[in-house]
């Protein structure tokens, strides 16, 4: 029986058209928008100025905070401005806009290919530092800052490193193929954040539907006695941090709890690969592998993308737009946004863009609810979604703090499900608005 | 680029493409093997029956709408046609075509309607309109026509009483359950296939089984339900035989007789009005398991499906507010 979170959850169409194609580098933008936030925190600080001349991998904007990251130039070039633009999350953030001039890298950055495996030449507290300063965030798509997981609080003992290939979003293949081509670079990148974080072992948790990267990993992690690849049963959505450490090693984060509270840590296999570059290499966060995918695309591929190109560049590299285009998503079907139009830049936290058609894109049909307990059912929390939409719509917000509205991770298990087509999620979300606004006004 | 007008919405973007309407049908597909033994067994009768109830239930579901909610027609999304299926899977054959149109009026208009249409309705729709009619018209309701195989001529079978109401009476002569049922017509094998006087739909566990089953697997129903339902009925009933094998009969009996299988299978799911919990579904089918041996045994009817299922129908809001799912990370962090 293979390994999986017991309560809840949905099984999605996968439609993963972009599995086993290569990844691809696309050719420079002739700008890139490098917004300041992207990331979970604080947003960091420009530190330089129009028309300043800016190499690849220059930092150009400061980490302001314990939770914030560093952002880097993507490219070489000349700095045209900075201004608010608005990115993938609808906001208007401020933006480093780079006119792109060449391709010159900092020479510090090694840019061979050639594996270095030794972490022992880094203590703990090196590997951290190293990994703040290259600006890495978690590349699942919640771009909480990386150094930040694996700073183990006093008091809290990190006994496990689970490395998150779950992938578990469908559409989106950029993770398993990183893993098929990378696999050598995830082990040692998994062994630095281990050592980073402290962690007695590695668990590797991926889905029983790439099994090609179950196999490569396994044999790459034979030599090591504390790694262990653990092959889960295919289930949306396994990819959250609670579900995966239920599923791998059975213990259950408490609710407004950390995975530190259970002893464990959980990263992403993209950040893992990161963190390897960063140490090993020296190369900050400035590109990332994204998906780029849909029912109706040419070419669904995946691409290594500089962070700042903008998301059209992606589709006319994907085979161009398809006409039947109803909705631009910004990550996978279940969890990612919604853009607004095609000049939104990729961001650290981009692992796919993907076209909806137009007959896909509109929502069902609302009907009544018929208490079908559908969502109940397949809400990985345990929480009840129809009863929270109930309350969120009246604002009965003792009652929403009771029924637990915040420890929902927005999965979209139920609105996904419900055959009444209503969009509970949504209804949800104001709820834990809501809350969340009246706790900190009582703070 | 930049032409194609884009949806911004919230995510998720995808939907598992299941509907009301898909769920009323197949409902109504699994009703299919037992309509077919009804058939069978009692002749064009039963389509006549189904046919007036489920035009009835449409037709009053559509003029309340119209004339008196004025809201957009749900007509269309299969809930009217299994309301009247299970009214008609509900009634003898032989009901005349008024009294049936009675019970639609009431299942529709009062069971559903009064309360807002489907997903508002407290109790069972068509139990409301089964119910009614078994108190208003006692006769009709319970003159059950005797089978006969195959009998299309429409001729005026004969009529009798149900084995359950056979036994009831036996055994409050002080007959023995033993020499009961060996007396009785039907064997066990007759009562599983459908060869017993009965309300049209509920004679034949093996159908009603099938059409359970066809449910499970399209994820209409789940079985916390009909399995605490038929497990309750069979440990009550077995004790009580265990007890004394005279004076009561045996859990097989009561397991095959009446309207249990139907109402486990088909009417105690009724998703709008059962609890939304897996625990609260099996208090809930324990209650009418106990609810329905309480009636059987002791009551004045000798069948109490019906009356169990709404009873708990009215203690659904009482376990959905007590009875909540394990939530993940149970211990709150301090």
């Amino acid at each position: 029986m293979l390994k999986t979170f017991p309560k809840g959850g949905v099984h999605p169409h996968e439609n993963k058209f972009s599995a086993g194609k290569p990844i691809e580098k696309i050719e420079l933008p002739k700008q890139v928008s490098i917004p300041v936030s992207q990331h979970l925190g604080a947003p960091a600080q420009p530190v330089v100025n129009k028309g300043d001349e800016v190499k690849v991998g220059q930092l150009i904007a400061k980490s302001t905070g314990f939770i914030s990251a560093n952002i880097h130039s993507s490219v070489s070039g000349k700095v045209s401005k900075i201004e608010k633009i608005i990115d993938s999350t609808g906001y208007k953030q401020t933006a480093i806009i780079i006119d792109v001039e060449g391709d010159e890298w900092l020479p510090e950055i090694d840019r061979s290919t050639a594996l270095v495996e030794d972490i022992d030449k880094f203590t703990a507290e090196e590997i951290r530092a190293k990994v703040a300063e290259a600006g890495i965030v978690g590349l699942g798509g919640a771009t909480f800052p990386t150094n930040v997981k694996i700073s183990i609080p006093q008091g809290k003992v990190c006994e496990n490193l689970i490395i998150n290939a779950v992938e578990c979003e469908p559409y989106l293949t950029s993770d398993h193929q990183l893993m098929l081509e990378k696999s050598d670079e995830i082990i040692v990148g998994a062994r630095l954040l281990q050592k980073a974080a402290g962690a007695k072992k590695i668990y590797i948790g991926i889905e029983n539907n790439k099994p090609d990267a179950i196999e490569l990993l396994k044999k790459k992690a034979a030599k090591y006695q504390d790694i262990e690849v653990v092959a889960l049963k295919v289930k949306y959505p396994q990819g959250g941090e609670k579900q995966l450490i239920k599923a791998v090693v059975n213990r259950e984060v408490p609710s407004g709890g950390l995975p530190i509270d259970v002893g464990c840590v959980v990263q992403n296999v993209g950040t893992a690969y990161a963190v390897y570059e960063a140490v090993q290499k020296n190369k900050p966060l400035i590109e990332r592998v994204v998906t780029v995918t849909g029912k109706s695309v040419p070419k669904p591929s995946n691409l290594l993308v500089r962070i700042g190109t903008p998301v059209s560049n992606l589709i006319e590299k994907a085979g161009g737009l398809p006409e039947d285009t109803g909705k631009i998503v910004n990550g996978g079907p279940m969890m990612g946004k919604a853009v607004k139009d095609f000049s939104i830049p990729v961001t650290k936290g981009t692992s796919g863009i993907l076209l909806i058609t137009s007959d896909e894109a509109k929502r069902p049909k609302t009907y009544n609810c018929i208490r079908c307990a559908r969502c109940v059912f397949v809400c990985p929390m345990g929480l009840e979604p129809y009863l929270i939409k109930n309350m969120a719509t009246v604002g009965m917000f003792k009652e929403l703090q009771d029924e637990r509205v915040l420890d929902c991770m927005e999965c979209g298990s139920c609105s996904f499900g419900c055959p009444a087509g209503v969009p509970l999620l949504d209804y949800i979300r104001l709820g834990k608005a809501n809350l969340n606004k009246i706790l900190r006004s009582k703070k | 680029m930049g032409q194609n007008r884009l949806i911004v919405s919230l995510s998720p973007h995808d939907h598992a493409k299941d509907s009301v309407s898909k769920i009323m049908y197949g409902v109504v597909i699994a009703m299919i093997p037992a309509l077919l033994v009804s058939v069978y067994f009692f002749g064009l009768d039963a389509i006549r029956v189904n046919l007036i109830a489920i035009a009835a239930c449409i037709f009053f579901e559509w003029i309340i709408q119209k004339l008196l909610l004025k809201g957009e027609l749900t007509i269309t999304d299969g809930s009217a046609i299994v309301t009247g299926m299970l009214l008609a899977f509900n009634v003898p054959s032989n009901l005349p075509w008024w009294i049936i149109v009675i019970g639609a009026l009431v299942s529709i208009g009062i069971g559903k309607m009064s309360f807002g249409g489907l997903g508002n309705n407290p109790f069972n729709p068509a139990l409301v309109g089964r119910v009614f009619l078994l108190i208003s018209f006692p006769v009709q309701m319970t003159s059950w026509p005797k089978v006969q195989v195959l009998n299309f001529a429409m001729t005026d079978a004969q009529t009798g009483a149900t084995p359950l109401a056979i036994v009831k009476e036996g055994l409050k002569n002080g007959e023995s359950f033993s020499s009961i049922i060996n007396n009785l017509p039907t064997s066990y094998s007759d009562m599983f296939f459908g060869q017993m006087g009965g309300s049209l739909g509920e004679i034949s566990a093996i159908a009603l089984i099938i059409g359970g089953l066809y449910m499970l697997y399209r994820k209409i129903i789940t079985w916390h339900i009909p399995v605490s339902i038929i497990a309750t009925v069979a440990i009550f009933t077995g004790i009580l035989y265990g007890i004394n094998p005279d004076k009561y009969a045996d859990p097989l009996f009561h397991l095959l007789t009446g309207g249990l299988m139907l109402g486990a299978i088909f009417m105690a799911t009724d998703m709008v009005t059962s609890p939304m919990t897996a625990k609260g579904m099996i208090i809930y089918g324990v209650g009418i398991g106990i609810i329905t041996v309480l009636i059987r045994v002791w009551g004045a009817y000798p069948e109490g499906v019906s009356f169990a299922i709404l009873i708990m129908n009215a203690f659904t809001p009482l376990i959905n507010y007590y009875v909540k799912p394990k939530r993940f990370g149970e211990i709150v962090k301090k």
